[in-house]
């Protein structure tokens, strides 16, 4: 299995068989802390890789650093050959890499069905003076609601199209969220901790969506604290702590790699973590 | 009292070119804060600015009217343009501060000698407005009308215009608003940083809100000098800012109809209150004003009746609750 992904031995910072992105010395300081420091990291295309760690780990940090919504203090990265660094976000997303946020943005005195068609990209309406002729974009506008729509189906929120986003469970507000990135058929899709505060029974569905993506040939890399979903649909795992990479490969391997057992548990080595739900302590706005 | 009179006077109050020339600057407002989250507290330099420009195209250039007016528009974008380069990056409280700042350099600028040749210094410039008045296709003499509405001939002219201007002012925004253009605008005024990830240049966004609203803002303060007959340094007050933000809030900030609602009601309360408390103050009735201090005191009345608007109805007199309510 390792193989089929990693060139070699599966261990922080291995070359991959074909790799989307690649990043190398990425440090990230806050005043005196390190918040990410990744010699070399590599993502896997066509596959889905998770992000875990504990709780300021820095993964959302470095989400921030490779999407340009943050600036490293050190470090280059490219996404398909193309270097990334000092790139606005705006521009990240065009080239296909979309990420979310963990704390949930939606758009929330737009309704859902807007809040979709904001995702589209090359919208000919979204440029001033064609905005002022409708006839210029009306064809366009409804080839992008009518994808949006069956998103919205796909992700069971077509009884909400009207309803302002405001109005959602913080849940539906994370599948809103992730439909939207979905719009303009991203190359990569970024998802901090897609599903936390979904409730349970739209988990499931939610995972089947993550597989789509992969079975449409998106590049998926997630954040996530559940460690059965992360064994459940990962084909590579990825261990954050302190900054650093501390462990990469096959979920079943990672899982019993005691490095990544150290870096969650402390002491508590004789627990296999994947039998067990990490508590984490969630930061929550509202 | 001569109750009808009072009214008449309100009524007649309420489309007079200096209520329609708030309503074009409040309009340029509502697309900056309403539409976009912009906060500009220098709407008086953008008003002030289309003004001296159209002026200053017409006496110091010899530009035709037309030609000047796009001079004015020209020259908001670009005072739009140094504004809003070095501060829509940052965080919204850099766009209030500088906008606060400039309107007063602005003015202070304008006062200053070294450049009277061509401002016309603190007494401002006048005597511009032959070409515009002779456009006037109405010739008859004395007033005609219906109702409270019986003006000259000159001051038909004036209202048509200005009407006009907020007529296609409205249409304009309008069309922009319902547009994906006009969705990208509102989603920022949300979160900037979920339009950024979904692939739009927000600053640009930005830039062409601050130019689209200042130059509203330009032809409001175009309207009031043409009416007036002069323009000078002292028009263009912090005051007249905070009296275009209470047109808005009145109206509602993300709406169309709010503004030009909210600039009727407010000429209409100022000249009632007006009428109604001189009344009382000849009637002895209220001992302790005199009549310039009614003036003054209906300005107070209007700032404690928009702190409750705020307070009880942020959204407006047309606001949708739930879509905008007065959080910055
Ligand atoms: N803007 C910031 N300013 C200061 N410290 C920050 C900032 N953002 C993150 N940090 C710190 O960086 C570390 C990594 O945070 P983060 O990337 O959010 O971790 P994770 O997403 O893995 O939980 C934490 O110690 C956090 O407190
Ligand atoms: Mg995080």
């Amino acid at each position: 299995m390792a193989n089929e992904i990693a060139i070699g031995q599966a261990e922080p910072g291995c070359k991959k068989v074909d790799p989307i992105l690649i990043a190398d010395n990425v440090t990230r300081q806050f005043g005196g802390l390190t918040a990410v420091n990744v010699d070399h990291l590599e993502i896997p295309r066509g596959q889905i890789t998770a992000l875990i760690g504990p709780n300021g780990a820095g993964k959302t940090t470095l989400f921030n650093l490779l999407t340009g919504f943050d600036k490293p203090n050190t470090g280059s990265w490219t996404f398909q050959g193309k270097n990334l660094a000092g790139m606005p976000s705006y521009k990240v997303a065009r080239l296909g890499m979309i990420r979310t946020f963990q704390l949930t943005k939606a758009l929330s005195l737009l309704t859902v069905i807007e809040n979709m068609r904001l995702g589209a990209q090359d919208n000919p309406g979204e440029r001033f003076l064609v905005s002022l002729f409708k006839p210029l974009w009306r064809v366009q506008e409804a080839k992008i609601t009518a994808n949006a729509e069956s998103l919205l189906e796909r992700f069971k929120l077509d009884a909400k199209r009207d309803d302002y986003a405001a109005s959602l469970s913080g849940g539906q507000r994370k599948l809103l969220e992730m439909a939207r990135a979905l719009m303009s058929q991203p190359k990569l899709v970024m998802l901090d901790e897609p599903m936390a505060g979904v409730n349970p029974a739209l988990t499931q569905s939610l995972l089947e969506h993550i597989k789509d993506l992969k079975t449409n040939g998106t590049t998926v890399l997630f954040v996530e604290h559940d460690m059965h979903m992360v064994r459940h649909i990962s084909d590579w795992v990825i261990v954050m702590a302190e900054g650093k990479v501390v462990a990469e490969g096959p979920p079943a391997e990672v899982m019993k790699n005691p490095a990544v057992i150290d870096a969650y548990l402390g002491a508590h080595h004789d627990t296999d973590l994947g039998t067990m739900q990490i508590k984490v302590v969630k930061e929550d706005k509202k | 009292m001569d109750w009808l009179n009072i009214l008449n006077l309100a009524v007649s109050e309420m489309i007079n070119p200096i209520s329609a020339s708030f309503i074009l600057c409040a309009l340029g407002l509502s697309v900056h804060f309403g539409y976009t989250g912009l906060l500009n507290f220098g709407q008086a330099a953008f008003a002030g600015v289309g003004a001296y420009a159209m002026v200053i195209g017409i006496l110091t250039f010899h530009l035709p009217i037309l030609l000047a007016l796009l001079f004015a528009l020209a020259c908001s974008a670009v005072f739009a343009l140094i504004l809003g380069i070095p501060t829509l990056r940052l965080r919204a409280d850099y766009l209030a501060i500088v906008t606060i700042a400039s309107a007063e350099v602005f003015r202070y600028f304008m006062t200053t000698i070294g450049f009277s040749s061509v401002t016309g210094g603190a007494s401002g410039l006048s005597q511009f407005g032959d070409e515009f008045w002779a456009l006037n296709p109405f010739t008859f003499s004395g007033k005609v009308g219906f109702g409270p509405f019986e003006y000259s001939a000159r001051d038909w002219f004036i209202r048509i215009v200005a009407w006009l201007l907020i007529a296609v002012s409205a249409v304009f925004i309008w069309l922009l608003m319902r547009s994906p253009w006009g969705r990208v605008l509102k989603s920022i005024r949300e979160d900037e940083d979920a339009v950024r990830s979904l692939g739009k240049n927000v600053f640009a966004y930005k830039l062409q809100s601050l130019i689209i609203g200042g130059g509203l803002g330009s032809l409001g303060g175009m309207v009031l000098v043409m009416n007036f007959s002069t323009v000078a340094p002292q028009n263009w007050v912090t005051t007249f800012t905070f009296q275009i933000w209470t047109v808005l809030l009145l109206g509602g900030a993300a709406t169309i109809l709010g503004p030009i609602v909210g600039g009727m009601v407010l000429f209409l309360l100022l000249s009632l209150t007006q009428s109604i408390m001189s009344g009382l103050v000849h009637l002895g009735w209220l001992p302790f004003l005199s009549d310039p201090q009614v003036g003054q005191i209906r300005f107070l009345l209007i700032g404690l009746a928009l702190m409750l608007l705020v307070i009880f109805r942020p959204q407006g007199i047309f606001g949708n609750k739930k879509e905008l309510q007065f959080n910055g």
